[in-house]
């Protein structure tokens, strides 16, 4: 039997529209301020209609890996503050919060975003690890998409701290940012009966049959994916998915780089 | 020679720049967002709703729970671990103590009132802006309760009474300008009921005599005053009441 908040929902997408009446191929207004939080090297606070999340970026000095001596590291991590939905509660990352960091972590290690080689401090013994911190503060939906392009964001505006005998004196940041070689865009198509949509607000994420999440970057290149959901996606779903995800990467690409 | 001018320049009784705001976070039964200075709070309050765990459930009355978190980017230093430590259960308890006498949950036995703090930033004073942002959500969420609760912290920097300390005055002897006669600082987070001498969070660490101790508590109480003008004027803007 069908759960009459899933048919109510259809009704929506076959009128061409989500529960909140915004197109099924458009993303809800997004708004964001950079480096507003002052204890960060970088940071985006970010708004998607209702869904906010602030990213965050902080240094640590580390050792590299044997086989990359001369690579520094790079970490994201999201969190979901129990905060931000009356369904996230206080302990170790769930499922979901794993997920989530992978998935925008795997977008912009694979699309060799970072120049990780920049971030070597002395080869084989030291290197700066940057870790980006996705907090949610209001989850109305789409974090996802919204976590990956505030890490971007945050990573572009961050600026790296001033290293004093092998240690980082966070008190004076240098004028050196992180220097991103690519923008890698991740759009999550979702999927529900007949009809793909894209920026599902919580309603949508409730009853959705699957996702595939893409990550692009400037020269239409897929750097990473991710399927989700419990029902298949056949070839032709993949195809159609990709081809809107390249079209809205592209717009918000232009947008923050202006 | 004594502090005689603050290191950012305001006046003894002066607190930093404030800034709040109700009905911040959509999902949440009451929020608020407080600022003063370079610390900021988001606070959010689910419920009252039922409480699963069975051996914490009161039958004659709901409880409240309240969990202070700093977020991973929001320290002066390096990055705090997400998670939780030992600072942030104190802070975390003792903000608990603040509301529970506060606020009547007798109509909702069984019951419980979640009280989230998230700091993205911060510059001293933590707890008390989170205080003052969970007071206001508190009030947002229509949580029946005495009264609002002006949170500050004071203390002593080179024998001087001082309200509203920031990062660098809480590590005074580093930062100093000037010659120092005494290296103590004492930093003391209140929270005051506004209008009365109930003193509802009351920590120091530092060295202080007895007598700087009460001049000190006296000038908090003068800031929790301002704070409490300051909360009313925010919720009156998000329930359009005139003034």
């Amino acid at each position: 039997m069908m759960l009459k908040e899933k048919f109510h929902l259809l009704r929506y997408l076959s009128d061409g529209i989500k529960s909140d009446g915004v197109l099924l191929d458009k993303y809800r207004d997004i708004s964001y301020e950079v480096n507003t939080i002052k204890t960060a090297e970088g940071s985006c606070d970010l708004k998607l209609g209702n869904t906010h999340v602030i990213a965050g970026v902080k240094f640590e000095m580390g050792t590299p890996y044997e086989d990359t001596p001369d690579e520094g590291g790079i970490m994201i991590n999201v969190e979901l503050l129990p905060l931000s939905s009356p369904d996230y509660f206080p302990g170790p990352p769930t499922d979901k919060a794993i997920e989530l960091s992978r998935v925008i972590d795997r977008g912009i290690r694979e699309s060799g975003a970072v120049d990780l080689k920049s971030l070597c401090i002395v080869e084989g013994e030291q290197v700066l690890t940057v870790v980006v911190d996705v907090c949610a503060i209001n989850d109305d939906g789409n974090l996802l998409d919204a976590g990956a392009l505030a890490s971007l964001i945050a990573l572009k505006n961050a600026k790296i701290p001033k290293i004093e005998n092998g240690k980082i004196d966070y008190t004076q940041l240098t004028k050196d940012t992180v220097k991103l070689k690519e923008l890698p865009i991740t759009i999550t198509c979702y999927k529900i009966g007949e009809y793909v949509f894209v920026d599902p607000t919580t309603y949508e994420e409730k009853y959705y049959d699957s996702r595939l999440t893409i990550t692009t970057i400037d020269d239409s290149s897929i750097v990473a994916l991710q399927k989700g959901g419990e029902k298949a996606i056949t070839i032709s779903d993949v195809d159609k998915m990709t081809d809107l995800a390249l079209t809205k990467s592209k717009e918000i690409r232009k947008m923050i780089k202006k | 020679m004594v502090y005689k001018k603050r290191l950012d320049g305001r006046k003894f009784d002066e607190l930093r720049d404030i800034e709040a705001k109700v009905g911040v976070i959509k999902n949440a039964d009451g929020s608020a967002f407080f600022k003063i200075g370079n610390t900021h709070a988001y606070a959010s309050v689910y419920g009252p709703k039922k409480l699963y765990t069975r051996s914490m459930q009161d039958p004659k009355s709901g409880i409240i729970t309240c969990k202070y978190n700093m977020m991973p980017f929001s320290g002066a230093g390096g990055r705090v671990r997400p998670g939780g430590n030992r600072r942030s259960k104190e802070i975390s308890m003792v903000t608990e103590n603040v509301f529970k006498d506060l606020i009547d949950l007798s109509e909702y036995p069984n019951a419980v009132v979640e009280v989230y703090i998230e700091l993205p930033q911060t510059d001293a004073g933590s707890r008390c802006c989170g205080i003052c942002a969970a007071s206001l959500a508190l009030a947002d969420a229509g949580i029946p309760m005495k009264s609002l609760v002006g949170a500050i912290a004071v203390g002593l920097v080179d024998e001087k009474v001082v309200v509203d300390l920031t990062y660098e005055e809480e590590h005074y002897p580093e930062f100093a300008k000037d010659k120092i006669t005494s290296e103590h600082v004492a930093d003391i987070p209140l929270a005051f009921i506004p209008g009365s001498d109930k003193i509802f969070l009351l920590q120091m660490d530092g060295v202080i005599s007895k007598k700087s101790l009460i001049e000190a508590l006296e000038v908090g109480k003068k800031a929790a005053d301002k704070i409490f003008d300051i909360q009313v004027k925010a919720l009156k803007e998000k329930y359009n009441v005139e003034e």
